[in-house]
């Protein structure tokens, strides 16, 4: 295990220390710069780009949630579990008992997502590596399966409508509803991004790294593993749970492909695109994943798949740490 | 820990129990019968050749192996069959023949993460883990081990001997009142392994800290166990002052 240990490239150190420690008042000042960006955007966009941007914010939340996972080593398969059990959830309150209101549905979706993971987590986390990412893609698949086949309730393939939210009790026109969806989304990630960062120079935060590098020393200090790792498993889940969400309500339906492992593999392939470290690093993968999807979409239709596997490749290649994680590294950089 | 039984004034009772301790992997005994009582204060030393079970009886004590028969108690409470985490939380530390430490987090880190993991605060989200207490806190036990000049190196970078003496720091930073070390001066050169042992062995005497080391160099034995047990194929064949046990210089 200690020889394993050793063998973390050298430049992996200076990473650990930045996403450890406080962040540097410049990177506070960026941070606000985009989020006052993003809020001016919800005026001025186009449809179709705002509609883009708000995807990309929800998939950015699961994303976030999977880092702090991979953070502690750990890559999870099945993140559509929890993306897509919220989304439901949200689409069964408003067809069962007529709940509209976006700051009702959020939490419940969160709720349904946190629920999932104490069940699932329970037996994810007595697993690691290759063994805990076939679960949770396994986990992820029986929930698609149950979505199709339970056609009285789920519609099956067609999936479900999602009405048009309200807002704290006000009802928005579709046109002005997209909007107000996007400044949840906006809300949601500053947020989670502020919460994330608080955590990564936090015991917990710390905690995670530590499993990451050595299980056994964990233990040893009297920490029981697997229940930090449930900790951290529940996070993820609730952050994608509030992805879910913001989904449906962007999109105006759910269907079981949420649940699909090609879903899953999406905020994989987002996180690998970003970069696993910092806090916008998952965001900017998932604006940057939909933006070129987007364009794939349009000019390769039936080749688009191939399209996004050309954009992946030199990244692996040259870029093992993501697009995004050697920009953040140095803007927000902490100097003591 | 308030289920924690004292049953005399500490000093006298013993502290830790081992009792027809027995293990076996396959046809390898790794302990047979073993019948050991250590008192608060006691520096032991565990010899013997390779393969007698000397880290066995560490990973059995510790948790980490449960044994086939026999029972531990520790302060009078039985702990035979608990999880390593839960035993270590009771008072008992453990250090490794190959350190165990987090090796992309800086050197002081690695201590306040012990710190914070005695505080009983790890899983605390808002709580950063360089609060100036911790971090004074954390420097201070890096003094002890004579490694305060290196806190803020990656502890990746450390020689080994630095490496020992952070994992026993951090098994020392949970305050723990027995301390199981596994060859604490393996991987050091001879002349390093004297001064890993002055710096370590007043440490803990100062702490109040009962020690058990396991160690090959019957002279570091010598020098600073009161107490020596000999293994040999999973028996403890041989306990005493390390005078009566070891033998004479001249034969060493």
């Amino acid at each position: 295990m200690n020889r394993e240990a050793s063998a973390v490239p050298p430049e992996a150190v200076p990473v650990a220390r930045a996403t450890g420690r406080p962040a540097a008042p410049a990177g506070r000042l960026l941070l606000l710069g985009l989020l006052a960006a993003l809020l001016l955007l919800g005026w001025g966009l186009p449809r179709w780009l705002n509609f883009l941007l708000t995807l990309a914010l929800a998939k950015g939340l699961v994303v976030l949630g999977l880092v702090l996972l991979m953070r502690a080593g750990l890559v999870s398969f099945g993140q559509g579990l929890f993306f897509a059990a919220a989304a439901y959830a949200a689409a069964f309150a408003i067809k069962l008992w007529g709940v509209r209101e976006a700051f009702l549905l959020l939490p419940l979706g969160m709720a349904a997502a946190a629920a999932l993971a104490v069940l699932t987590g329970l037996l994810a986390a007595r697993y690691r590596a290759i063994f805990f990412a076939m679960l949770t893609l396994a986990f992820s698949m029986v929930l698609y399966g149950l979505l199709i086949k339970a056609y009285p309730l789920t519609g099956g393939s067609d999936g479900l409508r999602v009405a048009v939210p309200t807002v704290l009790g006000y009802a928005p026109d579709p046109q002005r509803a997209r909007v107000l969806v996007y400044y949840l989304a906006v809300g949601a990630v500053a947020a989670a991004v502020s919460l994330v960062r608080r955590q990564a120079g936090s015991c917990f935060g710390y905690l995670t790294q530590a499993i990451r590098d050595n299980e056994v020393r964990v233990e040893y200090l009297g920490v029981p593993v697997r229940r930090a790792v449930l900790a951290v498993y529940l996070e993820g889940a609730v952050l994608a749970g509030a992805g879910g969400v913001l989904a449906a309500l962007a999109v105006g339906h759910v269907d079981p492909n949420l649940a699909y492992w090609t879903t899953s593999g999406e905020f994989v392939f987002i996180a690998l695109l970003g970069g696993a470290e910092g806090v916008l690093a998952p965001l900017a993968g998932a604006v940057l994943y939909e933006v070129v999807k987007a364009y794939a979409f349009k000019y390769t239709p039936y080749a688009w798949q191939m399209v996004m596997g050309l954009v992946m490749l030199p990244i692996i290649l040259f870029l093992p740490s993501g697009l995004w994680a050697p920009l953040e590294r140095r803007w927000l950089r902490v100097r003591e | 820990m308030s289920a924690g039984v004292r049953m005399t004034a500490p000093g006298s009772a013993p502290l830790l129990e081992v009792e027809d301790l027995t293990m076996r992997f396959g046809m390898v005994t790794a302990a047979e019968g073993e019948t050991v009582t250590l008192s608060p204060g006691e520096f032991v030393g565990i010899v013997g050749p390779n393969g007698a079970g000397k880290t066995t009886f560490l990973n059995l004590v510790t948790g980490y192996l449960r044994p086939q028969r026999g029972r531990i108690r520790f302060q009078g409470r039985d702990i035979t069959g608990m999880r390593p985490a839960e035993i270590v939380t009771l008072g008992i530390g453990r250090s490794f023949q190959i350190p165990q430490l987090f090796l992309s987090l800086t050197v002081l880190e690695n201590v306040l993460v012990a710190l914070a993991a005695a505080e009983g605060r790890t899983l605390r989200p808002g709580d950063p883990l360089h609060r100036p207490e911790r971090a004074r806190a954390g420097l201070e036990v890096l003094q002890r081990f004579a490694l305060a000049d290196d806190a803020e190196r990656p502890a990746s970078a450390l020689p080994e001997g630095g490496r020992k003496l952070l994992d026993i720091a951090m098994a020392f930073a949970l305050r723990p009142r027995l301390l199981l070390m596994d060859e604490p001066t393996s991987g050091v050169s001879a002349e390093e392994k004297f001064v890993v042992m002055d710096t370590l062995v007043p440490v803990l005497r100062a702490a109040g800290v009962t020690a058990v080391f396991v160690e090959h160099d019957l002279e570091v034995v010598r020098r600073y166990a009161g107490r020596v047990l000999v293994l040999d194929a999973g028996r403890i064949v041989a306990d005493g002052p390390p005078d009566a046990v070891l033998a004479p210089r001249s034969e060493a």
